[in-house]
This record gives structure tokens, sequence and C-alpha cells, in this order.
């Protein structure tokens, strides 16, 4: 019964994908998939994917450092606000955006219709994947270890470096990693923010939903299925970090 | 103490450019004039039928999501059925993927010369730019999160009680909802405040399988980029301050369950 579900609902929907934009063949795949408006779109999504996995890297563990190690007045709020864009339709996290850094923002920046405005929007998304996949690593870390190589004389960043972040990679990877696929296929954040400009800050997500549009179903389609594979492949990816994690533990 | 200090102040400090002071400024630039202008424009016909329209696809989708959720779980753990560990890996899937390949797989498979479109369509039932279609495209996106809260309590508790009763004579049905739902009622809950969360806020697969028309097949989060586009500030400020407090709420409701749901931190 929930095998059947699966398949109405998710498997035979993108079955029909994959059949549609591989209709006309490999080679007529590639030449839709790769012309230069989807290359420079999809070259863009990879770039800005792999920064915010890079941004995502440092400010989620201090984030969650900060959470699990520090004190503070409001610490428990700010532990709740973390989920925020977990719950805040991507919409409404794009307009917000807008509303603050874009033309009528009144600070004096304006990062609307800019390769910035659609990272920053990816970075808003992508807040608490990091934070949430660290933390309960950090919590559960035994601080005897941290406490003999400090009365060894080690300085704190090599602690850090040493003893804390070996334990934190697993889990630092695969909140990356979860940060990553939701960059890579983004829209409703982005679709206000960036404007739309082919070549400058389309993202592929919007490539397929204006060739769609457009009437271009084969493009976007093509398009749709390249954002398929890459997702199952970051899920692979996730699956093989836990599984090798799980097994340096024990 | 100062590293300790650089760390705390350098994340308090992202985390307000990138997340507090823009949410901050919605709420300001919808109240900017006084609650007057708010209501005038969350009242309007088409945001009212939006809101509606929104919470009427929310309340289907969710229910189906979590009776499938808790099943699924079950088939995940209790039962060694072999190919368990595939539909373990599809149910991650809507997690991982855009939402614009959610719409467009839906919007190929129901058009006129899709596979199932022109079948349908020849028979009088319309699946896009309908409700159908919306509710597909939700359910679809907002499918993981009860089976994901659900798999992992379900192997901490174990099976002795379950197998206990069973000797005992216990009928299955009634094994599930003395033994088995008491103990994940609280994962079952965050599951559901979770999927709710995705429902309300469903945007890029809704986009491309509506349509989109005001007043018929748009959700609050399409009225928001609708009065965006068409520089009604005041009404897309507005609808989103109403979402946004949605999401707060859905985040009472998560610190409210977390620590009671016992197996993560905090």
């Amino acid at each position: 019964m929930a095998l059947g579900y699966l398949s109405v609902i998710v498997l035979v929907p993108l079955a029909a994908l994959v059949s549609k934009g591989t209709e006309g063949g490999w080679h007529h795949f590639w030449q839709v998939a790769f012309n230069p408006e989807a290359q420079a779109a999809l070259e863009l999504t990879l770039g800005l994917a792999g920064a915010v996995v890079a941004i995502n890297a440092v400010t989620g563990t201090a984030l969650a450092w900060t959470l699990v190690r520090d004190d503070f007045v409001g610490k428990r709020f700010v532990n709740t606000l973390i989920d925020l864009p977990f719950a805040l339709p991507t919409i409404v996290a794009g307009l917000t955006l807008l509303a603050l850094y874009g033309p009528t923002g009144g600070i004096g920046v304006n990062i609307a219709y800019t390769r910035w405005g659609v990272l920053a929007a990816l970075l808003f998304v992508t807040l608490p994947f990091v934070v949430r996949t660290v933390q309960p690593v950090l919590i559960e870390l035994d601080r005897e270890m941290e406490e003999a190589a400090a009365s060894l004389g080690a300085a704190r960043f090599t602690i850090f470096r040493r003893i804390v972040f070996p334990h934190l990679l697993p889990a630092l990877l695969s909140g990356v990693a979860l940060a990553f696929a939701r960059a890579i296929g983004e829209f409703g954040a982005v679709i206000l923010i960036s404007g739309n400009l082919p070549f400058k800050t389309e993202v592929t997500s919007v490539y397929v939903f204006q060739h769609l549009n457009a009437g271009d179903t084969t493009g976007a389609s093509a398009l749709a299925v390249l954002l398929l594979v890459i997702s199952l492949a970051v899920l692979l990816g996730i699956g093989t970090v836990r599984r090798w994690a799980t097994r340096h533990d024990r | 103490m100062t590293g300790k200090r650089l760390v705390r102040f350098g994340s308090l400090g992202y985390l307000t450019l990138i997340l507090v002071a823009p949410v901050s400024l919605i709420f300001w630039r919808a109240f900017e004039h006084g609650a007057h202008p708010f209501w005038a424009a969350i009242s309007n016909h088409d945001a009212v039928h939006a809101l509606r329209l929104t919470l009427e696809i929310t309340v289907i989708a969710v229910p189906l999501n979590t009776i499938f959720g808790i099943v699924c779980a079950l088939a995940i753990v209790r039962h060694r059925i072999p190919g368990m560990g595939l539909v373990n890996a599809i149910v991650d899937l809507p997690m991982a993927l855009s939402p614009v390949v959610v719409g467009l797989s839906l919007y190929l498979l129901y058009a006129r010369n899709g596979w199932f479109g022109g079948w349908l369509l020849g028979h009088g039932v319309q699946i896009l730019f309908a409700l159908p279609s919306m509710l597909l495209a939700t359910t679809f996106v907002s499918l993981p999160f009860v089976v994901r809260e659900v798999v992992p309590v379900l192997r901490e508790i174990g099976i002795e009680q379950e197998e206990a009763a069973a000797t005992l004579g216990a009928h299955p049905l009634a094994i599930f909802r003395r033994i088995t739902l008491p103990a994940i009622r609280w994962a079952v809950a965050y599951g559901v405040v979770l999927t709710t969360a995705r429902c309300l806020g469903e945007f890029g697969a809704v986009s491309i399988v509506s349509g989109g028309i005001a007043g018929r097949t748009q959700t609050l989060t399409q009225y928001v980029q609708a009065s965006y586009e068409n520089f009604d500030q005041t009404g897309a400020y507005s609808a989103s301050v109403l979402l946004a407090l949605l999401a707060v709420l859905t985040l009472l409701a998560m610190t409210v369950i977390r620590p009671r749901e016992g197996h993560r931190g905090n």
C-alpha cells in the first residue's frame, strides 16, 4: 500500500519527466541541456551552491558552537529562531531580503537582480542545515579529551582542529550536502530577488520555469532531468557519509 | 576569551544580517501606516480566496501524508520486505528535489498530451490548473516529514512490548492502538507540524501546475508573488506577514513538542 501511494505521488510523475526529457535520444538531450543559456544557468547554480556550502560550513559550525558551548541572554530564543527558514515560505524569505537589501531598503545597499542577491536568498533558506546536524554531535561530544589536550598545553585552535573537528566532520558533511541540494533546486526564494536575467542571475530552476512558460517543454525537461540526477547523487553521497560515520563510531 | 567572543558576535551577526533584520523589516513595512492598510490588504477578495485555498490544500494533504507516514515508517522498520531499502531512499527524494522539477513532472503527466492527461481530459477530469494538481504537488513535496520523524523512534523503542502483547493474544490493531501509537505520538505530532508548514509555504511546484489565476487557483504564496509583481507592495507585505505569523506558530509548536519527543538534543 505504501509503495502504491509512493508510486502515484512520486515515481510515476518522475518517470514521465525522465521519459520526456530523454525522448530525443542522448545526442539530442546533450544539445538541449547544454545550449549556452542553459549552461550559463547551470554553471551559476553550481557555483552559488559551492559558495553556499563554504559559507554554511563556517557560519553553521560557528552558530552550533555558540549555541552549545557559549552562554548568553536569549540563547533559547536564538535556538528557536534557527528553524525559522524551515517554517517560513520561501517566497516570503525572498521578499524579506528584497525589502531590506533591495532598491527601497533605505540602507544604501541594493543587491536586487544581482548574483549577490541570489546568494543571500540561498544562504537564508539553507541556514538551519549545518547548525541542526552539527549541534547534536557537539552536545554529545566528551569534553575530557579537550581538557586533556589543554592541560598538555595545546592551543585552542589546535584543540578544535585536531580533536573537535574530526568528530564533527561526518555531521558537517551531511549538513553541507543537504544545503547543497537545497541550493541547487531552490526556486521560491530566488524568483523575486534574482530578476531572472539570462546569463546573469538566472539559476537552473528558474530556467526550467521560464522555458516551460515560453512553451519550450523539451528544454525545461532536459534541465529538470539534470537537476533530478544531481539530487539523486547528493542523496547517495549523504547515505555514504552516514554509513562511513556509523562505521567509525563503533 | 576573545576567540569565544569573536565566534559569538560573528555567528550572531550573520544570523541578524541574513535572517532577523529582513524578517523584522517585513513586519515593520506591513504595519508602518498602522493596522488598517494591513487589514484592508488581507481582507480583499483575492487574498481571502488564496488563504482559503491554501488551507483547503493543507487540510487534505496533511492527513494523507500522516497516514502514509505512519504506515511507511512501520513498513521500513518492522517488516523485512525486499525493496524496503529502495522505498527508504525514495522517501527522502522530495527533500532534495527542486520543487520546479516536481511541478514539471506533474505537468508532463497530466497535460493534454501526457501519459494520463489525455485520457482523463477525455473523461472530463481536469487535473492541471485546478485543485487536484495543486494537491498532488503539495502532497509530493511534504511527503517525507512524518516518515523521517517516526522511523528513528520506532527503531529506538524496539519490538519487545509489541511481541509480548502479541504472545498474550492481542489483536494487531489493538497492539498498534495501545502500544505503538502512544510511543510514537510526539514524533507523529512533530512530523505533522513540519508537514503543515511545508504545505502552507509551498510555492514552486504549485506555481507550475496551478496556472495561478487570481481568485481561482492562486494560493497565498502565489498571491504574494503576484502582488509584488503588480507593484502592490502593501498587499505582498501583508500576505507575507500572515504567512510569517503562521511560521511563528509552527516554531512555537516545534518548541513545545521537541522536548517531549525526547530523542533529540536540547
